[in-house]
Protein backbone atom coordinates (compact mmCIF):
# COMPACT_ATOMS: atom_id res chain seq x y z
CA UNK A 1 0.00 0.00 0.00
CA UNK A 2 1.35 3.41 -0.63
CA UNK A 3 2.59 4.95 2.17
CA UNK A 4 2.36 8.75 2.47
CA UNK A 5 6.51 9.24 2.55
CA UNK A 6 6.48 10.38 -0.67
CA UNK A 7 3.66 12.63 -1.79
CA UNK A 8 3.76 11.48 -5.00
CA UNK A 9 2.51 8.50 -4.22
CA UNK A 10 -0.57 9.34 -2.74
CA UNK A 11 -3.34 9.29 -4.90
CA UNK A 12 -6.33 12.18 -5.65
CA UNK A 13 -9.94 12.24 -4.63
CA UNK A 14 -10.98 10.05 -2.38
CA UNK A 15 -9.53 6.77 -3.31
CA UNK A 16 -9.32 3.58 -1.94
CA UNK A 17 -5.53 4.28 -0.57
CA UNK A 18 -6.93 7.54 1.35
CA UNK A 19 -9.58 5.88 2.69
CA UNK A 20 -7.86 3.02 4.23
CA UNK A 21 -5.07 5.33 5.66
CA UNK A 22 -8.01 7.72 7.11
CA UNK A 23 -9.25 4.28 8.29
CA UNK A 24 -5.98 3.57 10.32
CA UNK A 25 -6.13 7.37 11.28
CA UNK A 26 -9.39 6.74 13.01
CA UNK A 27 -7.95 3.67 14.63
CA UNK A 28 -5.38 5.45 16.50
CA UNK A 29 -2.39 4.16 14.44
CA UNK A 30 0.66 6.34 15.70
CA UNK A 31 3.30 5.27 13.07
CA UNK A 32 0.29 6.67 10.28
CA UNK A 33 0.34 9.78 12.26
CA UNK A 34 3.81 10.59 12.45
CA UNK A 35 4.44 9.35 8.58
CA UNK A 36 1.87 11.85 7.86
CA UNK A 37 3.53 14.83 10.14
CA UNK A 38 6.97 14.08 8.54
CA UNK A 39 5.84 13.99 5.22
CA UNK A 40 3.55 16.83 4.99
CA UNK A 41 4.53 19.31 7.58
CA UNK A 42 7.67 20.56 5.32
CA UNK A 43 4.83 21.84 2.59
CA UNK A 44 2.65 22.64 5.53
CA UNK A 45 5.56 25.04 6.97
CA UNK A 46 5.80 26.79 3.38
CA UNK A 47 2.57 27.19 3.00
CA UNK A 48 2.32 29.21 6.15
CA UNK A 49 5.17 31.35 5.15
CA UNK A 50 3.25 32.48 2.57
CA UNK A 51 0.96 34.29 5.21
CA UNK A 52 2.89 34.38 8.39
CA UNK A 53 6.15 35.74 8.73
CA UNK A 54 9.41 34.28 10.89
CA UNK A 55 9.69 30.35 11.34
CA UNK A 56 8.53 30.16 14.81
CA UNK A 57 4.86 31.34 13.89
CA UNK A 58 4.81 29.09 10.47
CA UNK A 59 5.21 26.03 13.13
CA UNK A 60 2.67 27.13 15.70
CA UNK A 61 0.27 27.44 12.28
CA UNK A 62 1.58 24.05 11.10
CA UNK A 63 1.15 22.87 14.81
CA UNK A 64 -2.38 24.25 14.93
CA UNK A 65 -3.28 22.99 11.34
CA UNK A 66 -2.41 19.00 13.07
CA UNK A 67 -4.40 19.35 15.80
CA UNK A 68 -7.15 20.95 14.07
CA UNK A 69 -6.49 17.45 11.56
CA UNK A 70 -6.60 15.52 14.78
CA UNK A 71 -9.95 16.62 16.22
CA UNK A 72 -11.72 16.54 12.54
CA UNK A 73 -10.56 13.23 11.31
CA UNK A 74 -13.92 11.92 12.22
CA UNK A 75 -15.85 14.49 10.07
CA UNK A 76 -13.63 14.08 7.06
CA UNK A 77 -15.71 12.66 4.29
CA UNK A 78 -13.04 11.63 1.92
CA UNK A 79 -14.77 13.86 -0.69
CA UNK A 80 -11.14 15.38 -1.30
CA UNK A 81 -8.33 13.97 -0.82
CA UNK A 82 -6.58 13.52 2.56
CA UNK A 83 -4.03 15.88 1.51
CA UNK A 84 -6.19 18.62 -0.18
CA UNK A 85 -8.30 18.39 3.21
CA UNK A 86 -5.01 18.69 5.75
CA UNK A 87 -3.34 21.73 2.97
CA UNK A 88 -6.63 23.21 2.87
CA UNK A 89 -6.49 23.37 7.16
CA UNK A 90 -3.59 24.53 7.25
CA UNK A 91 -3.87 27.25 4.56
CA UNK A 92 -7.45 28.79 6.46
CA UNK A 93 -5.31 28.40 9.50
CA UNK A 94 -2.38 30.31 8.09
CA UNK A 95 -4.73 33.10 6.53
CA UNK A 96 -6.18 33.56 10.14
CA UNK A 97 -2.90 34.13 11.91
CA UNK A 98 -1.57 36.12 9.40
CA UNK A 99 -4.50 38.70 9.59
CA UNK A 100 -4.49 38.75 13.18
CA UNK A 101 -0.89 39.35 12.99
CA UNK A 102 -1.77 42.29 11.08
CA UNK A 103 1.63 42.46 9.14
CA UNK A 104 1.32 44.95 6.50
CA UNK A 105 3.22 42.80 3.13
CA UNK A 106 5.43 45.37 0.87
CA UNK A 107 3.90 45.09 -2.69
CA UNK A 108 5.81 42.76 -4.33
CA UNK A 109 8.39 43.70 -7.20
CA UNK A 110 6.89 40.51 -9.18
CA UNK A 111 3.18 42.83 -9.37
CA UNK A 112 0.14 41.73 -8.66
CA UNK A 113 -1.59 38.82 -8.33
CA UNK A 114 -3.93 39.96 -11.00
CA UNK A 115 -1.80 41.27 -13.73
CA UNK A 116 -3.05 40.60 -17.08
CA UNK A 117 -0.59 41.38 -19.35
CA UNK A 118 2.25 39.56 -21.09
CA UNK A 119 4.72 37.81 -18.94
CA UNK A 120 7.75 38.87 -20.79
CA UNK A 121 8.35 41.86 -21.62
CA UNK A 122 7.17 43.21 -25.10
CA UNK A 123 10.29 44.66 -25.88
CA UNK A 124 11.71 41.41 -26.81
CA UNK A 125 9.42 40.65 -29.77
CA UNK A 126 9.63 42.61 -32.63
CA UNK A 127 6.89 45.19 -33.09
CA UNK A 128 4.43 45.23 -36.58
CA UNK A 129 6.89 46.77 -38.35
CA UNK A 130 9.58 44.20 -37.93
CA UNK A 131 10.71 41.45 -39.99
CA UNK A 132 8.56 38.62 -38.48
CA UNK A 133 6.00 40.84 -36.21
CA UNK A 134 5.73 39.18 -33.16
CA UNK A 135 9.17 36.62 -33.13
CA UNK A 136 12.35 37.41 -30.56
CA UNK A 137 14.33 40.21 -31.68
CA UNK A 138 17.90 38.82 -31.67
CA UNK A 139 18.84 40.70 -28.50
CA UNK A 140 15.67 39.61 -26.73
CA UNK A 141 15.56 36.55 -27.47
CA UNK A 142 16.59 33.97 -24.70
CA UNK A 143 20.24 33.27 -24.53
CA UNK A 144 22.16 29.55 -23.06
CA UNK A 145 22.32 29.06 -19.67
CA UNK A 146 24.72 26.61 -19.73
CA UNK A 147 28.54 28.74 -19.96
CA UNK A 148 28.87 28.34 -16.41
CA UNK A 149 32.81 27.63 -14.58
CA UNK A 150 31.37 25.95 -12.06
CA UNK A 151 28.65 24.35 -12.41
CA UNK A 152 27.52 22.85 -8.52
CA UNK A 153 28.44 25.77 -7.05
CA UNK A 154 25.49 27.89 -9.50
CA UNK A 155 23.11 25.41 -8.90
CA UNK A 156 23.62 25.93 -5.60
CA UNK A 157 23.05 29.61 -5.86
CA UNK A 158 20.19 29.33 -8.06
CA UNK A 159 18.62 27.22 -5.83
CA UNK A 160 18.61 29.92 -3.13
CA UNK A 161 18.02 32.57 -5.60
CA UNK A 162 14.73 30.91 -6.88
CA UNK A 163 13.53 30.61 -3.22
CA UNK A 164 14.09 33.64 -2.51
CA UNK A 165 12.42 34.79 -5.43
CA UNK A 166 8.83 32.61 -4.86
CA UNK A 167 8.75 33.95 -1.62
CA UNK A 168 8.53 37.56 -3.13
CA UNK A 169 5.43 36.41 -5.54
CA UNK A 170 2.26 38.13 -5.53
CA UNK A 171 0.74 35.04 -2.41
CA UNK A 172 -1.30 33.61 -4.84
CA UNK A 173 1.59 32.80 -7.26
CA UNK A 174 3.45 31.95 -4.30
CA UNK A 175 0.95 29.31 -3.10
CA UNK A 176 0.31 28.14 -6.35
CA UNK A 177 4.07 27.40 -7.29
CA UNK A 178 4.93 26.47 -3.70
CA UNK A 179 2.40 23.37 -4.29
CA UNK A 180 3.08 22.54 -7.93
CA UNK A 181 6.38 23.01 -8.49
CA UNK A 182 7.95 23.04 -4.95
CA UNK A 183 6.11 20.10 -3.67
CA UNK A 184 4.79 18.97 -6.98
CA UNK A 185 1.22 18.67 -6.29
CA UNK A 186 -0.97 17.78 -8.87
CA UNK A 187 -3.26 20.72 -10.68
CA UNK A 188 -6.56 19.11 -8.93
CA UNK A 189 -5.19 19.12 -5.62
CA UNK A 190 -3.85 22.66 -5.93
CA UNK A 191 -7.48 23.68 -7.13
CA UNK A 192 -9.57 21.92 -4.21
CA UNK A 193 -6.19 23.45 -1.55
CA UNK A 194 -7.12 26.78 -2.46
CA UNK A 195 -10.49 26.37 -3.74
CA UNK A 196 -10.13 28.30 -7.16
CA UNK A 197 -10.70 27.21 -10.91
CA UNK A 198 -8.23 25.15 -13.35
CA UNK A 199 -8.02 27.91 -15.63
CA UNK A 200 -7.15 30.44 -12.33
CA UNK A 201 -4.68 28.45 -11.40
CA UNK A 202 -2.81 27.61 -14.57
CA UNK A 203 -2.76 31.62 -14.87
CA UNK A 204 -1.10 31.60 -11.44
CA UNK A 205 1.51 29.29 -12.19
CA UNK A 206 2.13 30.98 -15.28
CA UNK A 207 3.06 33.95 -14.12
CA UNK A 208 4.97 32.82 -10.97
CA UNK A 209 7.13 30.62 -13.27
CA UNK A 210 7.55 33.52 -15.76
CA UNK A 211 8.84 35.47 -12.86
CA UNK A 212 11.16 33.02 -11.42
CA UNK A 213 12.29 32.69 -15.07
CA UNK A 214 13.46 35.82 -15.46
CA UNK A 215 14.88 36.08 -11.97
CA UNK A 216 17.44 33.03 -12.95
CA UNK A 217 17.99 34.98 -16.37
CA UNK A 218 19.07 38.16 -14.75
CA UNK A 219 21.64 36.32 -12.79
CA UNK A 220 23.05 34.07 -15.71
CA UNK A 221 23.72 37.01 -18.01
CA UNK A 222 24.58 39.60 -15.20
CA UNK B 1 2.68 35.46 -45.71
CA UNK B 2 0.82 34.00 -42.57
CA UNK B 3 0.68 30.39 -42.16
CA UNK B 4 -3.12 29.56 -41.25
CA UNK B 5 -2.10 28.28 -37.42
CA UNK B 6 1.22 29.85 -37.25
CA UNK B 7 2.30 31.19 -34.38
CA UNK B 8 4.20 33.76 -33.17
CA UNK B 9 6.82 34.03 -30.51
CA UNK B 10 4.81 36.19 -28.21
CA UNK B 11 1.87 34.02 -28.46
CA UNK B 12 4.24 31.12 -27.92
CA UNK B 13 5.44 31.90 -24.68
CA UNK B 14 2.14 32.89 -23.13
CA UNK B 15 1.09 28.95 -23.71
CA UNK B 16 3.97 27.10 -22.17
CA UNK B 17 2.31 26.21 -18.74
CA UNK B 18 -0.78 25.10 -20.92
CA UNK B 19 1.36 23.04 -22.91
CA UNK B 20 3.47 22.06 -19.85
CA UNK B 21 0.27 20.64 -18.14
CA UNK B 22 -1.15 18.98 -20.97
CA UNK B 23 -4.39 21.70 -21.34
CA UNK B 24 -3.67 22.34 -24.92
CA UNK B 25 -6.12 20.74 -27.43
CA UNK B 26 -4.59 19.10 -30.32
CA UNK B 27 -4.89 21.65 -33.30
CA UNK B 28 -3.09 24.42 -30.10
CA UNK B 29 -0.41 21.80 -29.09
CA UNK B 30 0.29 20.66 -32.71
CA UNK B 31 1.08 24.28 -33.51
CA UNK B 32 2.96 24.85 -30.39
CA UNK B 33 5.69 22.39 -31.32
CA UNK B 34 5.46 23.18 -35.26
CA UNK B 35 7.16 26.52 -33.95
CA UNK B 36 9.51 25.07 -31.47
CA UNK B 37 10.94 23.10 -34.27
CA UNK B 38 11.57 26.74 -36.21
CA UNK B 39 12.33 28.39 -33.45
CA UNK B 40 15.66 28.19 -31.42
CA UNK B 41 14.64 30.90 -29.18
CA UNK B 42 11.43 29.69 -27.59
CA UNK B 43 12.59 25.87 -27.62
CA UNK B 44 15.46 27.39 -25.75
CA UNK B 45 12.57 29.59 -23.42
CA UNK B 46 10.49 26.60 -22.63
CA UNK B 47 13.57 24.94 -21.79
CA UNK B 48 14.07 27.39 -19.58
CA UNK B 49 11.02 27.12 -17.78
CA UNK B 50 12.13 23.49 -17.19
CA UNK B 51 15.33 24.55 -15.71
CA UNK B 52 13.07 27.17 -13.30
CA UNK B 53 10.78 24.02 -12.58
CA UNK B 54 13.55 21.90 -11.66
CA UNK B 55 15.44 24.11 -9.55
CA UNK B 56 12.30 24.77 -7.62
CA UNK B 57 11.47 21.61 -7.08
CA UNK B 58 15.39 21.44 -4.98
CA UNK B 59 14.31 23.68 -2.98
CA UNK B 60 15.13 22.29 0.49
CA UNK B 61 11.92 22.19 3.18
CA UNK B 62 12.32 23.06 7.18
CA UNK B 63 10.62 20.63 9.09
CA UNK B 64 8.84 20.78 12.64
CA UNK B 65 11.04 21.05 15.54
CA UNK B 66 11.06 17.56 16.96
CA UNK B 67 9.25 18.92 20.16
CA UNK B 68 5.87 19.65 18.03
CA UNK B 69 6.44 16.54 16.47
CA UNK B 70 6.59 14.45 20.12
CA UNK B 71 3.58 17.20 21.42
CA UNK B 72 0.93 16.26 17.80
CA UNK B 73 2.22 12.71 18.74
CA UNK B 74 0.65 12.56 22.70
CA UNK B 75 -2.27 14.80 21.46
CA UNK B 76 -2.93 12.07 18.80
CA UNK B 77 -2.65 9.75 21.26
CA UNK B 78 -4.86 11.69 23.67
CA UNK B 79 -7.63 11.78 21.66
CA UNK B 80 -7.85 8.74 20.14
CA UNK B 81 -7.87 6.83 23.45
CA UNK B 82 -11.46 5.45 23.05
Amino acid sequence: MATPSDPALLPQPASQADQEFVDRLRAGDEDAFRDLVTAWSPAMLRLARTFVSGAASAQDVVQDAWLGVIKGLDRFECRSSLRAWVFTIVVNRARTHGVREARTTPMSQFGRDDDTGPTVDASRFQGPDGEYPGHWTSMGAPQRWDEVPDRRTLTREAIDLVEAAIEQLPPRQRLVVTLRDVHGVSSEETCAVLEISAENQRVLLHRGRAALRQTLEDYYRR
Amino acid sequence: MTEQRGLDCNQVVELVTAYLDGSLDADARAGFEAHLVECDGCDLYLDQIRQTIAVAGTVVADTLPEQTRAGLLRAFRTLNTR
